[in-house]
């Protein structure tokens, strides 16, 4: 059995709006479902650390970034859509 | 950069530094609000921007922060350095410029909002204590969110933002290719309604020519100008073309009179062009109009003024050339640095572009006069339409400066017969108007001047005749007789037969005079003649009476001494003798 990679996430957030609130949970449930117990998630709330996020140019929130395994890869939005988040992971079988 | 009007500073008002656009709108944007600016791609909105930071942050200590959704920072910076605005000084501290490109790769899954953005710009406008922001096409940005709500959504926020902090602030949209697609489903309308000002910019190609215009479409709580004001993008980033604009003041005029550079035009004239006039010299192709410009370049820079000579005839060296047979030479003055010539054949584009490049090469050369010729250039195909207003602006530029202008225009060698009607009108708004022609009489042309008009100076109303020689460009005047006008060998002709004609009468009244010279001697001998034999005559006569008296007292003193003698009758000694 090949060995999967873990998954690294950094997810920045506009305190606890509803778009941010939103895509915490739709990541957290995601997580749960597709990549149990090999994701690491670390929230940045940008209102606590503009300055993260503009080194990050990160300007939309909520706003995911995938770190690892490379390449980064960036999703913007509630994450909502599960299919596409799966695809753009690279998780579909 | 040089600001060359100063308006009385409006604390509502937040200047952008673009020529023209803050004449426009009475001062510049309003301050602490937001202003929308649309146009089409490549209408000049993102340099519009950037000139509005660059003259905050260098001139009104409002340093700014540039958000770039389309380009990247670095191509921005690149893309703004022919400006000279320096960029990258002002980078270091009164400008920032903020990367908001969307990633290319980024996947969108579901709405997002703004916040990450606005609490990023407001850190870094606390940090720098920015007041200007110009969000650089928003609709790339505004394109990313999945619904008219969101899109809506976003907007209020981010002007409620804005507000909130009272930054001054651009935001640019692109508009549409459609305007139909562009009113219901761009989100510009209701921006429209949202922003307190909003500024629309327009590229449009006409026959080949670019032309740029910009309006301003509303504007609370200010007084603007509501038509279209052509503008160019030109060295300086932005000049916006506007005519004047009605409460500037007057310009100072100048009762000084410039030299035109030929002796007898500045008597006709009563004394030469008024400093800061606008003149007007019209005529057919190869009628000197350019040797007469010439001859006004070589007197300014004879008395060392800094002069430019916009020829889009020919090129500079050229026209050089061509002036040093008839005695005007210019090289020297071209060496010294005081005359630029500006070979400006090639310099196509609209007659906006035209103008300002006009404009800005007469200040960077601090001219006092200016030589365009032929300044008809500017109605060249495609610009017939803006061309009168170039022109009109041209003339106000000139007088508002106190620049003296020569332009020289060709008439249509068909339609101009009829003096009159110059091309852009331009005829009219001169101050000094001299026509040159042509007549054409027993196979020769020659060239005729007369001044049409000449405001606020005495002129001549003769027509002279052009002469041009190698030692420079003279006047003569023309013949008339029997209101005919000869000019040239006729004129000579007729000139050296009247001189003949006068010695002929001349030698004719010297014989005279002396055939009546000698008759009056003649005469005179006469008359002495007479005299004498009229003397003698009187002697003889005198004589002839003496001889009678004489003989008559002989006859009777013999009559008494012969009665004296006969004592025939008693005598009487004391009786006088008495007739018998």
């Amino acid at each position: 059995m090949i060995r999967q990679p873990r998954f690294k996430f950094r997810l920045y957030v506009a305190g606890t709006t509803h778009n941010s609130t939103r895509a915490s949970a739709n990541l957290s449930s995601f997580c749960a479902t597709h990549l149990p117990d090999r994701h690491e998630i670390e929230v940045v709330d940008v209102l606590r650390e503009p300055k993260r996020a503009m080194a990050d140019s990160v300007f939309m929130t909520p706003t995911l970034i995938k770190l690892d395994p490379a390449p980064d890869r960036r999703l913007i939005g509630t994450l909502s859509h599960t299919q596409l988040l799966l695809e753009t992971l690279g998780l579909e079988t | 950069m040089k600001s060359t009007k100063r308006l009385k500073p409006n604390p509502n008002k937040a200047p952008t530094g673009i020529e023209g656009f803050d004449e426009i709108t009475n001062g510049g944007l309003p301050h602490g609000r937001t202003t929308l600016l649309v146009g089409q791609p490549g209408s000049g909105k993102t340099i519009f921007g950037l000139r509005f930071l660059a003259h905050g942050a260098q001139v009104c200590q409002e340093p700014g922060i540039f958000v770039a959704f389309e380009e990247t920072s670095k191509r921005i910076v690149a893309n703004a350095e022919g400006f000279g605005w320096n960029l990258p000084e002002l980078l270091r501290k009164k400008l920032y410029i903020v990367d908001a490109q969307p990633q290319p790769d980024s996947v969108q899954t579901g709405d997002f909002d703004l916040s990450g953005l606005l609490t990023a710009l407001e850190s870094k406008a606390k940090e720098m204590g920015a007041r200007r922001i110009v969000f650089d096409a928003i609709d790339i940005m505004l394109a990313l969110l999945p619904d008219a709500a969101a899109k809506r959504r976003e907007m209020y926020r981010l002007h409620a933002w804005l507000l909130e902090r009272e930054m001054t602030a651009i935001i640019t949209a692109k508009a549409g290719g459609d305007e139909a697609t562009s009113l219901t489903e761009q989100p510009f309308s209701f921006m429209q309604f949202m922003v307190d000002c909003s500024v629309a910019l327009n590229h449009s190609v006409s026959l080949g020519v670019s032309q740029r215009n910009l309006r301003v479409q509303k504007y609370r709580g200010s007084a603007f100008d509501e038509s279209e004001a052509p503008f160019v993008i030109g060295k300086d980033g932005f000049d916006v073309a506007i005519a004047r604009a009605l409460g500037r003041l007057d310009t100072a005029v100048s009762d000084e009179r410039v030299s035109s550079g030929v002796a007898r035009l500045d008597t006709m004239l009563g004394g030469g062009y008024y400093r800061g006039a606008s003149v007007l010299i019209t005529g057919f192709p190869g009628t000197a109009k350019t040797t007469l410009s010439g001859a006004f370049i070589e007197a300014a820079c004879r008395r060392g003024e800094r002069t430019v000579f916009f020829s889009f005839d020919s090129d500079g060296s050229e026209v050089i050339r061509n002036l040093k047979s008839v005695g005007i030479r210019l090289e020297r003055f071209v060496k010294s640095g005081l005359l630029h010539m500006v070979s400006a054949r090639s310099m196509g584009g609209s007659a906006e572009s035209l103008l300002v490049r006009i404009k800005t090469m007469s200040r960077s050369h601090r001219a006092r006069c200016v030589v365009i010729d032929p300044v008809s250039t500017l109605a060249k195909t495609g610009n017939e339409l803006t061309a009168n207003g170039v022109a009109e602006r041209l003339v106000d530029w000139s007088k508002s400066n106190g620049t003296t202008l020569v332009c020289t225009s060709l008439l249509d060698e068909l339609s101009g017969e009829l003096e009159g009607s110059t091309p852009l009108q331009i005829s009219t708004m001169a101050d000094t108007w001299i026509h040159l022609n042509y007549l054409v009489q027993s196979g020769e042309r020659n060239r005729g001047l007369s001044i049409i008009k000449s405001r606020g100076t005495a002129h001549s109303n003769q027509v002279r005749e052009l002469i041009l020689s190698h030692t420079g460009v003279t006047l003569a005047d023309i013949y008339t007789a029997g209101g005919e006008v000869l000019m040239g060998t006729l004129r000579w002709e007729k000139e050296s037969a009247e001189r003949v004609a006068n010695e002929v009468a001349e030698v004719a009244g010297k014989l005279k005079r002396v055939t009546l010279k000698a008759e009056e001697a003649v005469l005179k001998v006469r008359a002495k003649s007479m005299d004498t034999e009229l003397l003698a005559k009187q002697v003889e006569k005198t004589l002839l009476d003496r001889t009678t008296q004489s003989r008559k007292g002989e006859w009777s003193r013999g009559r008494i001494r012969m009665r004296q003698l006969r004592r025939a009758n008693r005598t009487n000694p004391q009786q006088k003798p008495e007739n018998l």
